[in-house]
């Protein structure tokens, strides 16, 4: 989120689409409810299902899975083409004047630079601006050239007409336009829209640009970095924000740095491409500090191993060709190309789509170590579970470890929330039987390596002996110790920048912010986007003065919000150019003549002067944000409607490149996608109100309100097929067939696509064959293999299936 | 002034005894009244700040453990609601949240360390330092075997790809870290957690 959940209620317009927060995220909707009763907000709810979100809206549209942009760049269009763009915000605080490169086209759905033998762009070279002799960035600033980047917008967006949109996505116009109508209200600085979705959004090949569609769309209003604007990732496990700082992720390293590609030899190649330098005159570009935070966590991994002369320990790091994420190691798990696996928390026979794949895959495997506090499907996947899960064990020759873990009740802790803020827990009780925290258990196993290592050596023993594990006890650190070591120390006395004869911090003192961080190996801090956290004043993580000064919901003093504890990203674009708020009601960062004021952190020193122009999008070399993306995603400057996978039509735009030109498909899964003459139904995945992901299918009392798997339809598609409520249904897709009890509702309504009836059903995620609910077939046995063309996240939001009345399955009663 | 409920109980079971009820001639029948009602049940339990382990809106949470009762005399959590301190959630929980003291004490929570032999149709009990033994072996083993130290093109990458690991999204950022520390210096590059999927 670049806002928090307490500021969406300073919205005047929510839109939820990509998400249902009411019944995924209830306690961070309360603040919709309070936008709605207190500032007279509007909700508009998109969605292919009449969720609960929607039964409280003031305005829904219904839309086909997989079409969200479509929908949004009409949107675009509509605002563009109607003067509806908060002027100076776009010119002052976006690239829309900057001059884009002659040779960049988009014709017959595709960008310049393609290559149909390689499915990539690989020449993106026209995907950037025109530089002068200094190397800055041309622009006109008068708009007048055509090929500043608004105007190619404009140019790219206006085939996206109502009735485009509504042949594509099937909302008819009149919805359509009332939504753009009702968002254009907020183009102004006076109104602001806030964007909440979740992973409607994340979960397509084009998911990527689903939400950037949704960013473009809150800069031309100017809604980002003020009170009640943003966009606002709804996120689902309780610490995946931190988790994903923390760069438990293939290609990442914490704080948002990158691991080195095997091109990167050296660490002076690997910083050619970081320290961005400024392309505007003025700016800042903040990654050119990189490498301070770069050097600082090499230096908490590695303590005394990173040395200068040894490049920081570089070649510690593993190097990649490619990135191996969670559709890359199933691949490689059911080719046989994996021996071991470890599965901490994550359900993975139940969360990776193509449940066969997953399975072939972990019986491939020589082990598997499994880390849970709970019973999941992976840990039985050996076992037979009549036809949900019809393995036989004899021919499974994997071992597997089953190892317990604590849960939060029993451990102490921070969890980093949505919206960034991190929030300490602390210990109740001890955990049941014999179980043990991850801490203690990720300890114990590196230090058995480390002694086996330093015992008996071994490929490249380095790292592993060298790692940083100065801990009290090395067998069960600290959480404190640990969130120190993260916040980062003086490694030396550093002297202050003002005076250098004055020592600023001693050596060993706790870093109270990023900025003192230093390249040469005097500071440490694993993660710079969490220094600040825990400095010599305490742990912030445990702050728990709720007071709200200003009245906006910032709550400066509850926890610690990243980076440097500010609440709302970006939010010096809350003033205009000259440092005024854009209107007394949006009120939020001002210039006072001499320093930035307001009741949050100032997105950079507050002592620089908006005369110096430095631009609110420090982490771009621009300084602004981005209309045209460069070549920032693989699939293109602008977003592009392309269909899912599974395509329920040709699409009418480009008729040659239905789908997402650039998405990855194994080998393995060419023939893994369905059409509409064998599967003429769309299907899309959600989650209930009553569940949590395939745990609390473990806990009673949601085990008991929602007890089976269910397919949710249309009243049309239920008589068409001869299905009423209650009736057990086969749902097959091209990857494989459940069975489901049939909900026929009036949630679903048909839609007209393309001139043809367009049903859609919708099927929960939560059910399996392990659990206090009913044995299901889990919903992954029809989900296609193939993930978003820039980050690789499934498409688990829309998909093509054929439905019919059946029997029930062999185990369950004929009557329920 | 901060009022338990047992304690609003004596004073109004006083109270009771003072006026109408004493008057009527049944004095003594609020002590009695009183004394008859058990004890408010989370007066003695601990009251611990926690957070919920659910979803992203990170509602705070109270969690209340005693060991009255138990078998073994070790506390458990009884009860769970919501933290009115916290601003985000004010006290509010959802389905999930209040019912998550099911998740604490469900009879699905891992007790042991269990280990599968290959082609076994089941898991048996072993210890932590049977399972943490065998698993740091297997891995060393397939390490030593597969570690790649150069590419094709001699270029240095010091990477492990026969092994993977899947990170859990509800570790703190504590272990979160650590597991990143431990993972990395191993040469793991299949490294993926929840935030995908």
């Amino acid at each position: 989120m670049t806002n928090s959940w307490n500021d969406i209620k300073n919205a005047d317009v929510v839109l939820i689409m990509g998400g249902n927060a009411a019944e995924a995220h209830p306690c961070g909707f309360k603040w919709v409810v309070e936008a709605k009763a207190n500032n007279g907000a509007k909700l508009i709810v998109v969605d292919p299902r009449f969720t609960r979100s929607a039964a409280v809206s003031d305005l829904y549209a219904p839309i086909r899975p997989g079409t969200d942009i479509a929908f949004l760049s009409g949107l675009m269009r509509y605002l563009l083409g109607n003067g509806k763009i908060h002027q100076e915000y776009v010119k002052s605080f976006t690239n829309a004047s900057y001059i884009v490169k002659e040779g960049f086209k988009f014709e017959d759905g595709l960008f310049t630079g393609y290559d149909e033998s390689k499915k990539n762009y690989v020449d993106r070279s026209t995907w950037d601006y025109e530089f002068d002799e200094q190397g800055m960035a041309k622009v006109d600033e008068t708009l007048q050239n055509p090929r500043c980047a608004i105007n190619l917008l404009k140019a790219h967006v206006e085939r996206y007409t109502p009735e485009m949109v509504e042949r594509i996505c099937g909302t008819p116009k009149d919805k359509f336009l009332k939504v753009c109508e009702l968002i254009a209200t907020t183009a102004n600085g006076e109104r602001s829209m806030t964007s909440l979705y979740a992973l409607g959004w994340t979960q397509h090949t084009t998911g990527a640009q689903n939400i950037r569609s949704m960013a473009m769309i809150q800069l031309l209003l100017g809604n980002m970095g003020i009170p009640g604007g943003g966009v606002n990732a709804l996120r689902g496990h309780s610490n995946v924000q931190g988790i994903t700082d923390f760069a438990l992720l293939s290609t990442s390293t914490p704080g948002y740095l990158v691991l080195p590609t095997e091109k990167e030899t050296t660490y002076a190649d690997y910083m050619k491409s970081r320290g961005f330098k400024p392309i505007r005159p003025g700016q800042t570009s903040f990654w050119q500090n990189y490498g301070k935070f770069f050097v600082s966590q090499q230096k908490s991994l590695f303590g005394a191993a990173a040395t200068k002369e040894n490049d920081w320990a570089y070649d510690y790091l593993p190097k990649f060709d490619t990135a191996y994420d969670v559709l890359k190691m199933v691949d490689m798990m059911a080719g046989g190309q994996m021996n071991g696996l470890f599965c901490q928390g994550l359900n993975v026979m139940m969360a990776a789509p193509n449940k066969a794949k997953v399975q072939a895959g972990l019986s491939k495997l020589k082990w598997l170590v499994i880390i849970d506090p709970l019973e999941t499907e992976t840990a039985h996947f050996w076992e037979n579970h009549g036809e949900f899960n019809n393995v036989d064990p004899k021919a499974i020759q994997t071992e597997v470890f089953q190892l317990p873990t604590t849960a939060y009740a029993e451990d102490e802790g921070s969890f980093t929330n949505s919206s960034r803020v991190i929030q300490w827990h602390w210990k109740a009780v001890d955990g049941p039987g014999e179980s043990r925290s991850d801490i203690q258990i990720i300890a114990d196993l590196h230090s058995r390596l480390r002694a086996l290592y330093s015992k008996e050596g071994g490929a490249f023993p380095d790292p592993i002996v060298n790692t940083t594990w100065n801990y009290a006890k090395p067998a069960h650190p600290d959480p404190v110790e640990l969130l120190k070591e993260i916040n980062g120390y003086a490694l030396a006395d550093l002297p202050d920048p003002a005076d250098p004869s004055k020592v600023m911090l001693k050596a060993g003192q706790l870093l109270p912010g990023f900025a003192v961080m230093r390249d040469d190996g005097t500071t440490s801090g694993a993660c710079w986007i969490y220094t600040g956290v825990y400095t010599e004043a305490g742990n912030m993580a445990m702050r728990r003065d709720a007071s709200d000064p200003t009245g906006l919901g910032i709550h400066p003093n509850w926890g610690f919000s990243w980076p440097a504890n500010r609440r709302i990203l970006y939010n010096r674009a809350s003033a205009d150019p000259a440092g005024k708020a854009w209107s007394e009601r949006k009120k939020y960062i001002t210039w006072n003549g001499s320093r930035w004021v307001g009741g949050d952190v100032p997105d950079y020193a507050p002592t620089v002067a908006p005369d110096k122009s430095v631009g609110p999008f420090i982490m771009n070399q621009e300084g602004t944000a981005r209309l045209f993306s460069r070549t920032a995603m693989p699939d293109g400057p602008f977003p592009e409607h392309y269909e899912p996978m599974d395509a329920f039509i040709v699409n009418p735009l480009h008729p040659k490149v239905t789908t997402n030109p650039v998405v990855r498909v194994f080998a393995a899964d060419t023939k893994s996608f369905g059409t509409p003459d064998k599967f003429p139904i769309v299907a899309t995945s959600y989650r209930l109100a009553e569940h949590f992901h395939y745990w609390t299918k473990n806990v009673h009392d949601n085990a008991v309100v929602q007890p089976e798997m269910f397919v949710e339809m249309g009243e049309r598609l239920a008589k068409a097929k001869g299905i009423k409520n209650g009736d057990w249904v086969e749902v097959s897709s091209q990857r494989g067939m459940i069975k489901a009890k049939a909900s026929v509702s009036k949630r679903i309504r048909p839609i007209m696509v393309d001139g043809k009836p367009c049903d859609v059903v919708g099927l929960p995620i939560h059910y399996g064959f392990i659990g206090l609910t009913r044995k299901s077939y889990p919903l992954n046995t029809l989900t296609p293999p193939v993930g978003d063309a820039s980050t690789n996240t499934p498409e688990y939001k829309a998909f093509l299936v054929d439905v019919k009345k059946t029997t029930p399955p062999a185990s369950q009663p004929a009557v329920a | 002034m901060a009022v338990t409920r047992r304690q609003f109980m004596k004073v109004s079971a006083a109270g009771l005894a003072a006026s109408s009820v004493g008057a009527l001639g049944f004095m003594g029948a609020g002590e009695g009244l009183a004394a008859g009602v058990r004890p408010y049940r989370l007066e003695k339990a601990t009251e611990t700040r926690n957070t919920c382990p659910y979803c992203a809106v990170a509602c705070g949470v109270l969690v209340y453990s005693s060991s009255e009762g138990t078998k073994d005399g070790k506390a458990k959590v009884i009860h769970i609601e919501g933290d009115s301190d916290n601003p985000i959630n004010r006290g509010t929980l959802c389905a999930r949240g209040a019912a998550s003291l099911g998740f604490a004490n469900s009879p699905n929570r891992l007790q042991y360390p269990m280990h599968r032999k290959p082609g076994s149709d089941k898991f048996e009990r072993v210890s932590w330092d049977f399972a943490m033994e065998r698993i740091a072996k297997l891995a060393k083993e397939d390490r030593d075997k597969n570690f790649i130290t150069k590419n094709r093109d001699g270029v240095t990458v010091n990477r492990w790809l026969t092994t993977g690991f899947f990170a859990g999204s509800s570790c703190s950022n504590e272990a979160g870290y650590l597991t990143y520390k431990a993972i990395r210096s191993t040469g793991i590059l299949a490294l993926e957690d929840q935030a995908r999927i």
